[in-house]
């Protein structure tokens, strides 16, 4: 009968890939709605299998990883074709991917990994944080162009793998630039409010004349500083160059608005490339690299960054 | 005493000052083996401190201590312990949420193989309070049992850790009799085995019974210590007072009280108090007598609505009211001065002004403050008319001798003015010249109109003002005596026929 | 009654000024204010501008602590009230009218925690945590998990605006605390709160309405919650459900802790609260302005912390005063027996 299902549908489909999808049944295990971009990234996983006609099992596992064992648990119990994941820690996996195996359920990790033999699950689809700062840090090697440029850093959650990642990434891309230094580096906890009061103590302490550019490890606290900016007396986006990651909705209308000057995404579509993942295994077998980097793509100002607002503010953010 | 004693204790010029006062001056206090050493004075005279500068629970600001001849320095109760004296202070300090046998163990928990023995522990306990009457669950919580069971419990711990000297600060305030008489027999073992006993109370009787000489204080000084067998009770009242002082007697005119105020008809709450009736009259004083734990605080105590009754009715001036909570009691001027200071009574970090205004502030309302003026003169009158010994009105009542924080708390209720006042154990831990003053004050009180009811364990007292008595018995009202009938032995009779005196 | 509040908050005037001291040693720039774009500016602002939600917070806590309880809803509420706020003047509706809401949300919320504890015997500490953690999910349904962004110049002004040059956020928790402070001290509010907190059962047979008074202080600490909830979210022109307020609760009783007041209930003080509240942000400031790798952070607000409750403890305190003592001969020099009158002589202040 499923197969039945299946070849119709393959017969009208447009691309043979997404029929092998069609009619399946995959559950996903999300971490909560702690952030705008988690919301985007369930938003988006429910639109990628609903265009993809996968019968998308979603479970909010409230930050817990109790929850999320008891979840899979129930997936395999329903016998779900594939199970992605979006592990809320690192550790304590390995039972319950040992149980999807048993059952011959393929995991795909999204957005982070987990300390678990890479064996137990099939990928694991993330963004390269690494590579995000290095892209902002090249965009601001390319802008200043030899110029001198005094940089104000605003670090994520002391401690946090993408605070460590995205300042390693950028300090590579602006290593051989020596015009380029960072004066400044504190912690603005990821929040817009922390963002705010720490540019602002940067601006007093520096001067906003001697500030070239801030480069925040996210976007929300670069909303927060633009802030600080303007109520300093000084123009973001020109006489301090904002840069930042993430390509939130709020930080594209900046761009547009002149406030800001570029921002990496974190595309919240995992899922597309999990999905397709799945597509060519059920297809033919295929198997992935054990590590699917998704696209970090920078956003400047020669972007329609007011079209993409619109676009992405209905997603959840 | 032997013919060459050899003092075990000897406390030479010790000082102590505190902000705005001078608590002890130069005392001196020397303890014989196998003597009762009474420490005599009005409240306020430094009883307490001088014992809590002994024993380092205040840092004495001069004087050296001597224990058997060799220079001691203890820095607080612990140590004075490991020199083996034991205390009982005058505000029990005993861990209420911890069960009966931690509380006389703690600190010297029997251990084996490591851990607590708490069977030990437990049979000891038992063993321990067999020796004062009490047949009593270890394993229970201290909250659970009277106040003087506490006490008793203190008293038992102090004796087990004190080795050459016991101190007690009124010990037997909120005992019975019996209860009296079995910690004394305990005092005499104590004192025949050479141990030496300080006592401090304001029960005159009780010296001449127990001790063999007496130190009195006045004002932070020692005035004299006497051989008991050489005075007789008026002359260590003259040195307490500084003058002499007349006996207490009955007044002859209870005749004529007033209206009825409050009429309770089978008012009563199950588990404390059996139903009784109650018409209480403008002008008089009811007194009530009984045992402890009889129910004269549980009388009070639903009278006043702390605990609701369960059953019966009452009628003010006629009119039916529910006396459900003690607010309600305060707007219909009634007054409670509760049993237990400590815990009923006082807030502590309160001043004293503060703490005699708190009811009548209650009464009208957070957003009606007092003025300054008025609260001053009310605190300046009670504290006159009382006799408050204090440093200053605006020192937490806590820092007040025991006697005058009840004091402060007889003059927060006066100043309500209110129609109907309950004194339980009015003149606990109250000095022999202040006993005399409450007593006429009550006197006073009753002329003036007021409706009175008493509860008090001193016959003598009862005699001396009640215009009737209830004497209660195991949680019920067993008698009600009347006009000639009111005589110590008549309450004495009916407190031990109990019903068949009815 | 000046000086004697004048010496209950010293302590906290001498730490002050060490930690800003401390801030000019590490930014010699710190004192400087100038006006600029019609605002007052610089460093000293900024902390009293900063410290504004702590201090607010520090109002009533230091009332609920006072009774002998702690409300740990406060971060959440302040979540809640930021939320109701952003989502009315999204949804349409003026600036006042979302302040109102906000409040109202925040009494509410005081409403819930104080019958809980006055009613229901609850214990502070559990009754208080329930909305801690409930609150911040009703915030996040009410944000939809996302940073509710909006744009209403008059709710925006009630956190990055100015009075006189003076940024709102000032002014309010100086108005705020001035009011509460004199509402307790020339009614009998504080004396009344006092008494239950140092012995809620002799307070009770004195007759006082323990449980209105307790319902009190938890809607006081509910309402200046929500107050600083609508400022958080009005200076970031955006509720964040997940972050605002988050932890300081902890900031609040720290706050009231440096103040000098017991957790154990009784006396307490508002402005030596408040002082507490700028001395953290004075802290803040100085791990912000010395450059320091944010690493550090913690151990350096840590140890400043613990230095300033050591100097604070009573034994501590007590050395001192023995210190002092010795210093002074006088008091051995006092005459022999003060004479009663003497004695009882009232000392008023
Ligand atoms: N910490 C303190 N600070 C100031 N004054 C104090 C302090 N402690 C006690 N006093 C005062 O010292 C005096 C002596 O008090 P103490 O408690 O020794 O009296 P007492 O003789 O035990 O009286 P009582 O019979 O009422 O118990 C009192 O006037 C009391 O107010
Ligand atoms: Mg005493």
């Amino acid at each position: 009968m499923k197969l039945k299902t299946a070849l119709l549908v393959s017969a009208v489909a447009l691309t043979p890939l997404g029929a092998w999808a069609a009619d399946k049944t995959v559950g996903f295990s999300q971490i909560g709605s702690e952030s705008g971009w988690r919301a985007a990234e369930t938003t988006v996983t429910k639109e990628q299998a609903t265009e993809r006609g996968i019968n998308l099992k979603f479970a909010d596992a409230q930050q817990k990883q109790e929850n999320q064992i008891k979840a899979l648990r129930g997936f395999i119990a329903q016998g779900v074709d594939a199970i992605l994941l979006a592990p809320v820690v690192a550790t304590g996996w390995d039972s319950v991917l040992e149980e999807a195996q048993d059952a011959e359920i393929p995991v795909i990790l999204l957005d982070r990994k987990v300390d678990a033999p890479d064996d137990l699950y099939m990928t694991a689809v993330t963004s390269d944080t690494v590579y995000e700062g290095e892209v902002a840090g090249k965009w601001l090697v390319d802008t200043v162009a030899g110029k001198d440029c005094s940089v104000v850093e605003l670090q994520g959650t002391t401690g946090s793998s993408p605070a460590i990642d995205r300042k390693a990434g950028f300090e590579k891309a602006i290593a051989d630039a020596s015009n380029i230094k960072i004066v400044r580096s504190q912690t603005g906890d990821f929040t817009r409010a922390q963002g705010k009061v720490v540019m602002e103590s940067f601006l007093k302490a520096e001067g906003a004349e001697n500030i070239c550019a801030l480069y925040a490890h996210n976007d929300d606290m670069a909303v927060g500083a633009i802030q600080a900016i303007k109520e300093a007396g000084a123009e973001p986006g020109k006489d301090i160059l904002v840069v930042a990651i993430d390509a939130v909705p709020d930080m594209h209308l900046a761009i547009a608005k002149g406030e800001a000057n570029a921002t990496v995404e974190l595309t919240p579509n995992m899922a597309g490339p999990a999905f397709d993942i799945l597509d060519a295994f059920w297809a033919d077998g295929t198997l992935p690299e054990k590590w699917v980097q998704t696209e970090s793509k920078l956003f400047t100002a020669e972007d329609d960054n007011q079209a993409i607002y619109d676009m992405k503010k209905g997603l959840g953010y | 005493m032997r013919d060459q004693p050899k003092p075990v204790l000897r406390a030479r010029g010790i000082d102590k000052f505190f902000a705005g006062a001078i608590a002890l001056d130069k005392v001196d206090l020397t303890l014989y083996p196998g003597e009762v050493h009474a420490l005599l004075g009005e409240n306020g005279a430094g009883k307490s401190t001088l014992i809590k500068s002994l024993t380092g629970a205040y840092h004495r600001d001069g004087g050296t201590i001597e224990l058997d001849g060799t220079e001691i320095n203890p820095r607080g109760p612990v140590e004075s312990q490991k020199h083996g004296i034991g205390t009982v202070y005058q505000e029990v300090n005993l861990l209420e949420n911890m069960s009966v046998s931690d509380n006389l163990f703690l600190g010297w928990q029997p251990v084996k193989r490591g851990m607590l023995d708490h069977r030990q522990m437990h049979r000891r306990t038992r063993e321990i309070l067999k020796g004062y009457g009490l047949d009593i669950d270890p394993t229970q919580l201290l909250s659970s049992y009277s106040i003087a069971i506490q006490q008793v419990v203190a008293i038992a711990r102090a004796v087990e850790l004190s080795g050459k000297v016991l101190i007690l600060d009124e010990p037997t305030a909120s005992l019975d009799r019996e209860e009296i008489e079995l910690v004394f027999s305990v005092v005499r073992n104590l004192t025949a085995r050479g141990m030496a006993v300080v006592f401090i109370t304001h029960f005159l009787d009780q010296v001449f019974e127990i001790s063999d000489r007496a130190t009195v204080l006045r004002n932070g000084c020692v005035v004299g210590t006497r051989k008991l067998s050489d005075v007789s009770q008026g002359d260590i009242v003259e040195l307490m007072l500084g003058h002499h002082l007349e006996a207490t007697k009955r007044k002859a005119s209870h005749a004529s009280p007033g209206d009825t105020i409050l009429s309770l008809k089978g008012y009563g709450k199950r588990g404390m108090i059996a139903p009784f009736d109650l018409e209480l009259r403008k002008g008089e004083v009811v007194g009530l007598a009984g045992l402890l734990g009889s129910g004269r605080t549980e009388t009070c105590k639903v009278i006043f609505g702390v605990v609701s009754a369960d059953h019966g009715r009452a009628e003010l001036r006629g009119q039916p009211i529910r006396l459900n909570s003690p607010r309600i009691a305060l707007e219909k001027r009634f007054g409670l001065c509760p049993e237990d200071r400590k815990t009923d009574g006082i807030v502590g970090d309160l001043s004293v002004r503060e703490n005699i205004i708190l009811s009548l502030q209650a009464r009208q309302g957070w957003t009606r403050p007092l003025k300054r003026s008025r609260i001053n003169q009310i605190v300046d009158e009670y504290v006159k008319a009382l006799d408050i010994r204090l440093a200053s009105p605006n020192m937490p009542i806590r820092l007040l001798s025991g006697g005058n924080q009840q004091k402060a708390l007889l003059a927060r209720w006066l100043a309500t003015e209110p129609d109907i006042l309950i004194l339980d154990e009015p003149t606990r831990g109250i000095d022999v010249g202040a006993h005399a003053e409450i007593i006429s004050l009550i006197e006073r009180l009753r002329e003036q109109g007021m409706a009175l009811i008493v509860a008090s364990s001193e016959m003598e007292e009862l005699v001396a003002y009640s215009s009737r008595v209830l004497v209660l018995r195991d949680r019920r009202q067993v008698r009600e005596l009347g006009g000639e009938e009111i005589t110590t032995e008549r309450i004495v009779k009916s407190i031990s026929q109990g019903e068949s005196a009815a | 009654m000046i000086g004697a509040t004048f010496r209950r908050v010293l302590p906290q005037l001498i730490i002050l000024c060490v930690v800003l001291l401390l801030n000019f040693a590490v930014f010699p720039g710190f004192f400087h204010i100038e006006f600029q774009n019609g605002r007052l500016f610089g460093n000293l602002i900024d902390v009293l501008n900063r410290g504004a939600p702590v201090a607010l917070l520090s109002i009533g806590m230091t009332l609920v602590i006072a009774t002998k309880g702690i409300d740990l809803s406060v971060g959440a509420v302040m979540a809640i009230a930021g939320a109701v706020a952003a989502s009315v003047v999204t949804g349409g509706g003026g600036w006042f009218t979302a302040l109102i809401a906000a409040l109202l949300a925040g009494l509410a919320a005081g409403l819930w925690n104080g019958v809980l504890v006055a009613f229901f015997r609850v214990q502070p500490i559990v009754a208080t945590l329930v909305l801690m953690v409930a609150g911040r999910g009703v915030a996040q349904l009410i944000t939809e998990g996302k940073i509710m962004t909006f744009l209403n110049e008059g709710l925006i002004h009630l956190g990055a605006g100015t009075i006189l040059g003076i940024p709102t956020p000032i002014v309010i928790w100086l108005a705020m605390g001035t009011l509460v402070t004199l509402v307790v001290r020339r009614t009998a509010l504080g004396m009344l709160i006092e008494a239950i907190g140092i012995n809620e059962t002799a307070s009770r047979l004195a007759g006082i309405n323990s449980r209105v008074l307790l319902v009190t202080v938890y809607l006081v600490s509910g309402f200046v919650a929500a107050l600083a909830g609508v400022i958080v979210a009005a200076d970031i022109k955006g509720a964040d459900a997940n972050n605002a307020g988050l932890w300081m609760e902890l900031d609040a009783i720290l706050a009231v802790v440096i103040g000098g007041n017991s957790l154990l209930g009784g006396r307490f003080s508002i402005v030596a609260s408040l002082l507490g509240a700028l001395i953290i942000q004075s802290v803040n400031s100085v791990i912000l302005l010395s450059g320091m790798p944010p690493e550090f952070n913690l151990v350096i607000k840590a140890l400043i912390i613990i230095v300033i409750l050591v100097i604070q403890s009573p034994t501590v305190k007590h050395r001192l005063y023995l210190l002092r003592a010795k210093a002074s001969s006088t008091v051995s020099d006092a005459p022999d027996v003060a004479p009663k009158a003497q004695l009882a002589k009232e000392t008023r202040s």
